[in-house]
């Protein structure tokens, strides 16, 4: 199928159930019911669910655009997370539940900071030596306390009933990592063109401040990273629906790595408006840096690499060709 | 926005190059130290250039008629990776294959194909490009160095400067003033090839900061040209420089200018066992970039195999690429000396050094930073 196919029903569709009035709402409180059932309805959730189980079959490469429009939307459910809990259900024949999943990597009486975990119903728990879908209630949520956030600090004091589909072999998280990414790539280009349309039309000294050379230079860096998120992103979802740990670490790694920046150049043009509740910037800055800190900032990813590729003796052009082009 | 970059991958046809453009270039660098192999773009072979041109590896875009391979531009990204990452000495054939070439065969006269493509394919003819001048560096609008219209061609005056492997080349293609004035700007430049052993010629070395000579002051002092030297038409000499610097561009050489020094530390982090987790971090920061950037340039080939000229992109990939290029011997430098119970080789030192001190030059060359970030500041419609 062609991507444009794929992807401009899903764009229109984000765009009627997730305006940010409408993003405001759920992170305000208001029931995201509608709107999950909408996504329910499109048959989107089960993009990657093989054919066979009553899937569209398709492979993560196709579906990484749809991840990063999540994230140019900043649409305020766990889409992402759940499309791959049903791949991860239906390979091991579990029945999945209608409504939202969220991921998290929990040992029983630990903490851990799960995105979306405020309006999941359900959530994959990554235990370490296996996996469960327990349903939300079945552990203690807390509102993490950041304004606007969806996050939720989670905790369950022993294994959670519920079915335990097996792991993928290093387990949630470069799922969970490469899913992120895309929805990082996502908002940073939402970010890039909000700014740059800003820089276009803020007159100040009595020109647009986009003529000057100096928000010029700042917002060519912009681009150059919101193009390597991008990239990166595509590159952790090229290989099967599991990734490899050197593809996922790429795409974290780098869409980490350029969060901070693009968010801060964005605020930088916008002045002091950029920063207020009722400007949309926010919506998307805050998600940058809040999905810079889920599943392994940077430097985890970084470390996960390096040692990875310490364990070689090939150039590092080779190294990169085989493990994260492969 | 620049969604048209997008991910690729390399056909097969073409990555099946790759084993014996690598066995060649395993045997050419065998013997070289690792500082040598770091100097790769300033490596100058033409002993090598010849084998390469002999083995088909030159030439890779243009036509077979002109003794081309007529392969497209993956062809040439596999066999430049390979040359770079290994750190092989492509001076000699680098800038007649990467731009001479192609320019030639986009504007020349049938003639002059036939006269300088096949020798260019087989590593014979050996070009270096005239633009700068003292007093025009980025601004390459305000060339002065005049070639006046004769009866019969060209009479050639002034001067170049950072004409790089000038002193080893066959010929300059020079952008010249061929008529109006400076201040006319675009209008009246003109691209005409010079053969550099014509009377009236004189190249002088610069030595660099490490020592190296590779560019030179080229003079000209009444250099009598044929009427056939003048490349396209007179007066478009800037429109044909600006599609050559979109091409320079492009390329997989905008990432791998310290990629020897790289491996040349993770050999010596292997040989220490030192894995804590700053270095590790370290290691795996600068992959991700690398195959990040590495996907950027394959992108940004794949618009140039469809025919495109993503002039917009290849800035991007470059500048992000060049930024690269240049933290590495900077954070490697840190990490070595940071270490100073655990003291690096003298061959890794003296690489470490060799990239510190020319790496400005990546960022300079083909295109300074800010201007290249003005392209993409025009290409997000900001100017």
């Amino acid at each position: 199928m062609d991507s444009n196919e794929l992807l401009e029903p899903f764009e229109r569709m984000l765009e009627t159930i997730s305006s940010p009035a409408q993003v405001r709402a759920v992170e305000q409180g208001a029931s995201a019911a509608s709107l999950w059932d909408e996504l329910v309805q499109s048959g989107f959730l089960d993009a990657l669910v093989p054919e066979s189980a009553g899937g569209a079959g398709l492979a993560l490469a196709d579906v990484e655009p749809l991840w990063r429009a999540l994230g140019r939307h900043a649409v305020p459910v766990p889409v992402a997370e759940t499309m791959a809990a049903r791949f991860l259900l239906a390979e091991a024949g579990v029945d999945a539940p209608q409504g939202p999943i969220a991921f998290a990597a929990a040992r029983p009486g630990q903490d851990a900071i799960v995105p979306f975990g405020l309006v999941a119903e359900h959530v994959l728990v990554d235990l370490g030596d296996g996996m469960v879908l327990a349903s939300v209630a079945s552990g203690q949520a807390e509102p993490t306390g950041v304004a606007g956030s969806l996050a939720a600090r989670m905790r369950w004091d022993r294994v959670p009933d519920g079915p335990g589909p097996p792991a993928p072999e290093h387990g949630l998280r470069p799922m969970a990592a490469v899913l992120r990414a895309a929805a990082m790539a996502g908002a940073a280009a939402r970010l890039l063109d909000m700014t740059t349309a800003y820089a276009n039309e803020r007159v100040q000294f009595g020109k647009p401040i986009g003529r000057q050379q100096a928000l010029q230079q700042n917002l060519a860096v912009m681009a150059e990273d919101t193009v390597a998120c991008r990239l990166a992103a595509q590159l952790g979802c090229a290989g099967g629906v599991v990734p490899t740990l050197a593809a996922a670490a790429t795409a974290k790694s780098v869409t980490s790595a350029s969060a901070a920046r693009i968010a801060a150049t964005a605020h930088a043009v916008h002045g002091a408006i950029g920063v207020s509740e009722e400007y949309d910037l926010q919506l998307y800055t805050r998600r940058l840096h809040e999905w810079r800190l889920a599943d392994g900032s940077e430097s985890y990813w970084n470390r996960l690499l390096g040692r990875a590729r310490l364990a070689s003796g090939d150039s590092s052009v080779d190294w990169v060709r085989a493990q994260v082009f492969a | 926005m620049f969604d048209t970059l997008a991910l690729a991958s390399l056909p097969p046809e073409d990555e099946a190059l790759r084993p014996a453009i690598r066995e060649l270039v395993a045997r050419a660098v065998a013997d070289m130290p690792v500082d040598r192999r770091a100097r790769s773009w300033q490596g100058f072979d033409a002993a090598f250039s010849r084998r390469l041109g002999q083995a088909g590896f030159l030439g890779l875009n243009l036509p077979k008629r002109y003794g081309g391979q007529e392969r497209g531009p993956f062809a040439r990204f596999v066999v430049v990776e390979e040359l770079l990452s290994a750190g092989a000495p492509v001076a000699g054939h680098w800038i007649a294959d990467r731009q001479s070439a192609p320019l030639i065969c986009n504007y020349g006269t049938e003639a002059q194909r036939a006269f300088y493509i096949p020798r260019i394919c087989k590593g014979e003819a050996l070009f270096c490009i005239g633009m700068s001048e003292p007093g025009s560096g980025s601004d390459l609008a305000s060339v002065r160095t005049r070639a006046e219209k004769t009866a019969t061609g060209w009479l050639l005056n002034g001067q170049k400067i950072w004409t790089t492997n000038s002193l080893h080349s066959d010929y300059m293609i020079a952008l010249l003033r061929t008529s109006g004035k400076p201040e006319d700007r675009h209008a009246g430049l003109s691209q005409l090839i010079v053969d550099l052993r014509l009377p009236g010629v004189t190249i002088r070395p610069i030595v660099d900061l490490t020592g190296d000579a590779h560019f030179a002051e080229v003079f000209f002092e009444n250099v009598e040209l044929a009427d056939d030297a003048l490349i396209g038409r007179e007066g478009e000499g800037w429109k044909q420089v600006t599609a050559e610097l979109a091409f320079e561009r492009s390329g997989p050489e905008r990432i791998y200018s310290s990629v020897v020094l790289l491996d040349a530390w993770v050999r010596h982090l292997r040989e220490t066992g030192r894995a804590d987790d700053a270095t590790l971090a370290m290691v795996g920061g600068f992959t991700a970039r690398l195959a990040t950037l590495r996907a950027m340039s394959i992108a940004c080939t794949a618009r140039l195999a469809l025919g495109e000229s993503p002039v917009v992109e290849a800035s991007l990939v470059k500048d992000l690429g060049t930024h690269f290029e240049q933290e590495l011997p900077v954070a490697i430098g840190d990490d070595l000396a940071g270490h100073p119970d655990e003291p690096a080789s003298t061959e890794l030192y003296r690489t470490l050094l060799y990239v510190t001190q020319v790496a400005p030059s990546f960022s300079l060359r083909g295109g300074t930073r800010e201007i290249l970030r003005g392209i993409i500041a025009r290409g997000l419609g900001l100017r």
